[in-house]
């Protein structure tokens, strides 16, 4: 079966988790805190109550930048 | 989940807001945070020249595109860090950005214009890199914008930015910072009015700004944040957060509302004793100012003549 591709990023890597998969059920599973990430499936942003299809390409993008500005 | 708005399907969600947002109307909410920020804080006029301080990265971009869509007449000023791997691509964002939309973007370059880097300079000035760096970009920006006749600098400091720098003061009780920790900053002889008018958006939303806009931005860090103490605060505030959404806009509202009196008398004996550093002619209490020093200790000229606006 078609499994979910994840791209993370900093740095940048891909890991496979098996699908569907809630996109909030997705981010626990590897860790992250929903106010520091957007999660885009195939190109197009969603919130935190969709559900992600097998097959999909996710990126879940850190939005948290560093540095005492 | 829906839009707030509109009832189409969201998008985006601001928890702290209990809200969703299609595409189209989270793009307004933006807009109008900003508005009403700049409005809140008196922060700039219709007719004001506007720098807007650009790192390629997500906050600067959508601040830049947010003041240009308000009417803003907004030009950019992109400083090179000579940081490898970083300052190249993010240089190029900032570039892509205002070619895209015809905007003028002034730039800066540490290396090319004043011998020094970001690690040298702090090498050389014992510093650690994001002092140096902040150090060199504050000065840059105020003298750029005294010489192209600018009323006012505008930054990407967003509300997590925020409340992670009060968290940090709050933690010392640097009444000094605290007084200085303003949404605006009123200018005086030789610096300029500085501004933040994305104090009221969180960086999640500008980074949904950006995917939403597709701006492309810098999205990879700059190596020498990791692991420092403002990325450590924005990790706890943000740990806060996700148990009680607003918790980090109650936590820096509260301060602008019912803090504002914290190190007031601090901040004015600062300015009393500022006189022109001899060497740069920026505002200093000491003999030379601290970027001054910085460059000679790092082996580069401070004297640079600064790029102008054609406008
Ligand atoms: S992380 Fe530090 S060195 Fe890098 S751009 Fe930000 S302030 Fe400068
Ligand atoms: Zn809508
Ligand atoms: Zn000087």
């Amino acid at each position: 079966m078609g499994a979910v591709k994840v791209l993370l990023r900093n740095p940048r890597r891909e890991v496979e988790v098996p699908g569907p998969v809630g996109a909030v059920a997705l981010l626990r599973q590897l860790g992250y805190v929903r106010e520091a990430v957007l999660v885009i499936v195939d190109g197009a942003l969603v919130t935190g109550d969709a559900t992600i299809p097998d097959g999909a390409q996710v990126e879940i993008r850190p939005v948290v930048s560093g540095g005492a500005r | 989940m829906k839009c707030r708005v509109c009832r189409a399907p969201a998008v985006v969600e601001v928890r702290r807001h209990n809200a969703g947002f299609c595409r189209d109307c989270f793009l307004g909410h933006c807009r109008s945070q900003v508005e009403r920020a700049v409005k809140e804080h008196r922060m700039m006029g219709p007719d004001d020249r506007v720098l807007v301080a650009v790192s390629g990265g997500k906050d600067s971009l959508a601040l830049w595109d947010i003041l240009v869509e308000l009417g803003y007449r907004a030009d950019g000023l992109y400083i090179g860090l000579g940081i490898d791997g970083y300052s190249g691509p993010s240089g190029e964002q900032a570039r892509a950005f205002a070619r895209a939309r015809g905007l003028e973007l002034l730039e800066v370059d540490l290396p090319a214009d004043y011998g020094y880097d970001v690690r040298s300079g702090a090498a050389a000035d014992r510093r650690v890199p994001c002092s140096a760096c902040g150090l060199s970009k504050r000065h840059i920006f105020d003298r750029v914008a005294v010489q192209g006749g600018y009323d006012v600098v505008a930054t990407g400091h967003n509300l997590d930015d925020e409340a992670a720098v009060l968290l940090g003061n709050v933690l010392r009780w640097d009444l000094a910072y605290l007084a200085r920790q303003r949404p605006v900053l009123p200018g005086g002889e030789g610096f300029p009015r500085k501004v933040k008018p994305l104090v009221k958006l969180g960086e999640r939303e500008m980074a949904a700004y950006c995917v939403l806009k597709g701006i492309d931005y810098q999205v990879e860090e700059c190596p020498m944040a990791a692991g420092n103490r403002h990325l450590g605060y924005k990790e706890a505030l943000n740990v806060i957060e996700e148990r009680s959404p607003g918790a980090k806009a109650s936590f820096y509202n509260g301060f602008l509302e019912r803090g504002s009196e914290l190190g007031a008398g601090t901040a004015a004996a600062e300015r009393e004793g500022l006189h022109p550093c001899p060497s740069c002619g920026a505002p200093t209490t000491s003999a030379v100012c601290a970027f001054c020093k910085l460059v000679e200790k790092a082996g580069g000229d401070p004297r640079r003549r600064l790029p102008v606006s054609a406008r």
